[in-house]
């Protein structure tokens, strides 16, 4: 798994949702332990095109269900 | 071969009269939660409304439209008599004919208007006002009524968590006149129907169906840059806005929308329209609605310069700079 993803998702985690960082864990769940609801992830998801230049369509969104999964997407797609 | 005479134009177009009208009955969250599983904090995290209101059942988009252009036309120290034509944009008629227009002027006693509906849904407010604006400059009409008016909740599925909790009715109106100066922006404007889906009105049930998602990421991204669009038409630079007052469509798009527009310049005591939090979704009623409101409530003042953008189904999209009345 790519650091560098990690850590620029998490980044943008906190911006979005104001969930610190180093919270922002592989195995986490972004509703059921980062408390994240549907539009925030939109939000998440439209900074990570930016900073990744990956496109993450609403349908592979719904899939995403933890960092780790966002992670792994981003990494294989951009 | 034969020319044809055209009318004197004028110098410029500028809003002169602005009135809204809202109906009584007001929603909590707390009574929505009373009959649908929903609670007052999911509803403010995820559209930011608290309160919203509700026309009578006798109470139509023409009544209501002739109490805020009632207004509107005082507003503007005008009588019916001066008022040549009157637009009403509006997605929540209940039979598609008779329109709404005609029955609004000759109802304020403006006789033989030149009259007629304009659907942009939530983008009407906008589309309607660069018309009018356009058929002012041109010298086709020296005033017009334009006015936003909506009944949403005939639209509306009443046991649908997703749109009840956000949709409303009432009315907003503006007198588009003539003027030595020209105090209406060039409109920034366009419509993309390869997303027509994402917001609609099934011809199957008669409810309004919405792409929450979706549409979020298309408000949240794309109306921005219209909004900006729209200052640079005008020749107006970010700092110089008093005023943004965007399509009330949810709390969390417009502090999207007004985030953009911070990092590109705008000031950082612009004022912003909330308007939904009290008063829901009104469709195209919610920009003059919530800058009467906002006038009323002495946040904004005459001469303000304000940036409208309206957004929604279609989609369509339109945004300009004006002079508060």
């Amino acid at each position: 798994m790519s650091d560098n993803v990690l850590s620029g998702l998490a980044e943008i985690v906190e911006e979005v949702a104001g969930v610190a960082a180093d919270d922002v864990t592989a195995e986490k769940s972004f509703v059921d332990d980062l408390d994240i609801d549907s539009l925030s992830m939109v939000e998440i998801a439209v900074q990570a095109e930016d900073k990744f230049g990956v496109k993450i369509p609403d349908d592979e969104l719904a899939n995403l269900k933890t960092v780790g999964d966002a992670v792994n997407y981003i990494t294989s797609n951009k | 071969m034969t020319t044809f005479q055209a009318p004197q134009a004028a110098a410029g177009s500028r809003i002169i009269g602005l009135g809204s009208y809202q109906p009584e009955t007001v929603v909590s969250n707390h009574d929505l939660a009373a009959r649908m599983d929903t609670s007052d904090e999911w509803i403010r995290e995820r559209v930011g409304i608290v309160n919203r209101r509700v026309a009578a059942k006798d109470e139509g988009v023409v009544d209501m439209s002739v109490l805020a252009g009632t207004k509107a036309i005082e507003d503007a120290g005008l009588t019916p008599e001066d008022i040549g034509g009157v637009i009403v944009a509006t997605c929540t008629m209940p039979s598609t004919i008779p329109n709404a227009a005609a029955q609004v002027a000759t109802r304020l006693g403006i006789k033989a208007a030149a009259a007629f509906d304009l659907n942009a849904a939530c983008a009407g407010f906008c589309y309607a006002v660069a018309t009018a604006a356009d058929i002012v400059r041109a010298g086709t009409v020296k005033n017009i009524l334009v006015i936003g008016a909506e009944k949403l909740t005939d639209w509306t599925h009443q046991d649908d968590r997703s749109t009840a909790i956000i949709f409303a009715d009432g009315a907003g109106a503006v007198v588009v006149g003539a003027g030595e100066t020209n105090e209406i922006g060039p409109v920034a404007w366009g419509s993309d129907g390869s997303m027509s889906e994402v917001i609609r009105i099934d011809d199957r049930d008669s409810f309004i169906h919405q792409e929450g998602q979706t549409v979020f990421r298309w408000a949240t991204t794309q109306i921005a840059p219209v909004a900006l669009r729209a200052a640079e038409l005008a020749g107006v630079e970010l700092s110089d806005v008093d005023v943004f007052a965007p399509h009330q469509a949810n709390l969390r798009i417009i502090e999207a929308i007004a985030k953009r527009l911070h990092k590109n310049g705008a000031r950082e005591d612009l004022k912003i329209a909330r308007d939904i939090v009290e008063s829901g979704n009104t469709s195209s009623a919610s920009i003059p609605m919530a800058l009467d409101h906002m006038r009323s409530a002495g946040e904004i003042s005459s001469g303000d310069v304000v940036l409208m953008v309206g957004f929604g189904a279609g989609l369509s999209y339109a945004g300009q700079v004006v002079r508060c009345p």
